[in-house]
């Protein structure tokens, strides 16, 4: 019931919106949001009809980048593990 | 950047299953208490990706699934008045009541109209001036906001004939009722679009009254396997605090605007929730000032006590305290074409989510 989709902004018409997921479009309604902070190319999340937030890119890329991360050191510990020949975690 | 495959990679999910597996070392039980957590979670079939000590159950997050049947019993004798057209989400449409559901009742003729919102609700009823136009409210602060929406739209526009249902229900007295209960859980994963709009305020309660740990998760499996270990690691550590793994959405503020409509249009009331019963202000009744298009208030019908299903265990899955397949009807007399209950009917229900995925 709670389910919503990140779709992207095409066009503003006042405080709506026509964004894309794929290749569908939806009208949403902006009025759950703060109008100056949009712009076409935000991806915002879409449920029952309204946009409820804006993505934040750089959260998004911030926790990508931990992930990387995290699979850098898993990398790491494992070749270690290998060169010494026992489990160290 | 699309926000959805960049949170499905394998090799990611992989690494964070290896880094549980290394960090756990206390048997746990996590609670999720948001439908479409639900359905991830057996869809990606994340309980496989985690070790023996980890144990992942479903609490009452399906808004179709705790709603009384007393209130489709209502649907239905609102549907059945010549002067009424229903419109509702379609989640509730094929919901049984003690006799009948609204997807019978359309086929038997009655006005019944699936929205995808309720400003398509409020076109109907500018086009219908003669009929009453009752949209069913369901859902929890996710939904609420845009019912409140709808309302104050309808008072501006002056659309007397517009009226809402409300079963809202907020989720932080579930979430706090079950603990009290002796539900035994270990933390939550915290609803991600719940969150949206509340924020991280609503569940600071729980760590500081029961030393339980809330992580706010997005439902991607990356999301959920990174929430999973963002409480792991609580645990383990006696650190049990309300965390935000869905940072790209979730402000710890949520959303003010949102908030402030829903503050506008609805009060706290006592509310029944199936499984757990009534509980203290866990629903959104409809504030006085906008009695005008409270249907519970313009348009009062009585029903009987509703009827509910024999030997269906709904409500002891609801709490956790049971799994669908530990349910005699589950997948024999009760599947999503012929369901007996409501957490087999509704698409993010528990029993929905195993007979797809985990049967």
């Amino acid at each position: 019931m709670c389910l919503s989709i990140p779709a992207r902004i095409e066009r503003i018409n006042g405080d709506t919106a026509i964004c894309s997921v794929g290749d569908s479009s939806y009208e949403a309604s902006l009025q759950m949001l703060e109008l100056e902070e949009i712009k076409v190319g935000d991806y915002v999340l879409i449920h029952t009809g309204f946009a409820i937030q804006k993505l934040d890119e750089e959260e998004a890329k911030a926790s990508l980048k931990t992930f990387e991360e995290f699979e850098k050191l898993n990398k790491d510990l494992d070749s270690e593990e290998q060169q010494k020949g026992k489990r160290i975690v | 950047m699309k926000y959805i495959d960049e949170y499905r990679n394998k090799e990611i999910v992989l690494q964070i299953a290896e880094e549980i597996k290394r960090v756990s070392t206390r048997k746990i039980k996590i609670m999720e208490v948001c439908g479409g957590h639900t359905m991830s979670i057996q869809k990606f079939g994340i309980p496989y990706l985690l070790p023996e000590t980890v144990e992942l159950i479903s609490g009452p997050g399906c808004p179709v699934c705790v709603t009384s049947r007393s209130f489709i019993d209502k649907a239905i004798a609102y549907a059945r008045m010549d002067d009424v057209i229903i419109t509702t989400y379609g989640d509730l449409i094929r919901v049984p009541g003690s006799h009948s559901s609204l997807d019978n009742e359309k086929a038997q003729g009655a006005d019944v109209r699936i929205v995808y919102s309720i400003m398509d609700a409020l076109m109907i009823a500018k086009k219908n001036r003669r009929k009453k136009v009752v949209f069913l409210g369901i859902g929890f602060e996710t939904t609420a906001p845009a019912s409140a929406a709808g309302i104050i739209r309808a008072q501006m526009a002056g659309l007397r004939n517009f009226y809402v249902y409300s079963a809202h229900k907020v989720m932080p007295p579930a979430m706090e009722t079950l603990i009290d209960e002796g539900v035994k859980i270990d933390g939550y994963i915290g609803p991600g679009h719940v969150s949206t709009i509340t924020g991280e305020g609503i569940y600071l309660d729980i760590p500081k009254k029961f030393g339980l740990g809330v992580v706010i998760s997005g439902f991607e499996p990356v999301d959920l396997m990174q929430s999973v270990l963002m409480l792991v690691k609580q645990i383990e550590n006696n650190d049990p605090k309300v965390e935000i793994e869905y940072t790209r959405v979730v402000k710890p503020e949520g959303n003010i605007k949102a908030q402030q409509m829903l503050e506008e249009v609805f009060e706290a009331g006592d509310d029944w929730w199936r499984g757990l019963g009534v509980l203290k202000d866990s629903g959104l009744k409809i504030r006085e000032k906008y009695s005008m298009h409270d249907a519970e208030v313009q348009i009062p019908v009585e029903v009987a006590p509703p009827i509910e299903p024999k030997g269906c265990i709904c409500g002891e899955i609801l709490k956790g305290l049971k799994k669908p397949k530990d349910c005699k009807l589950f997948a024999k007399v009760c599947t999503p074409s012929d369901p007996v209950g409501a957490c087999m009917v509704s698409s993010e229900g528990s029993c929905a989510a195993y007979y797809l995925y985990n049967r």
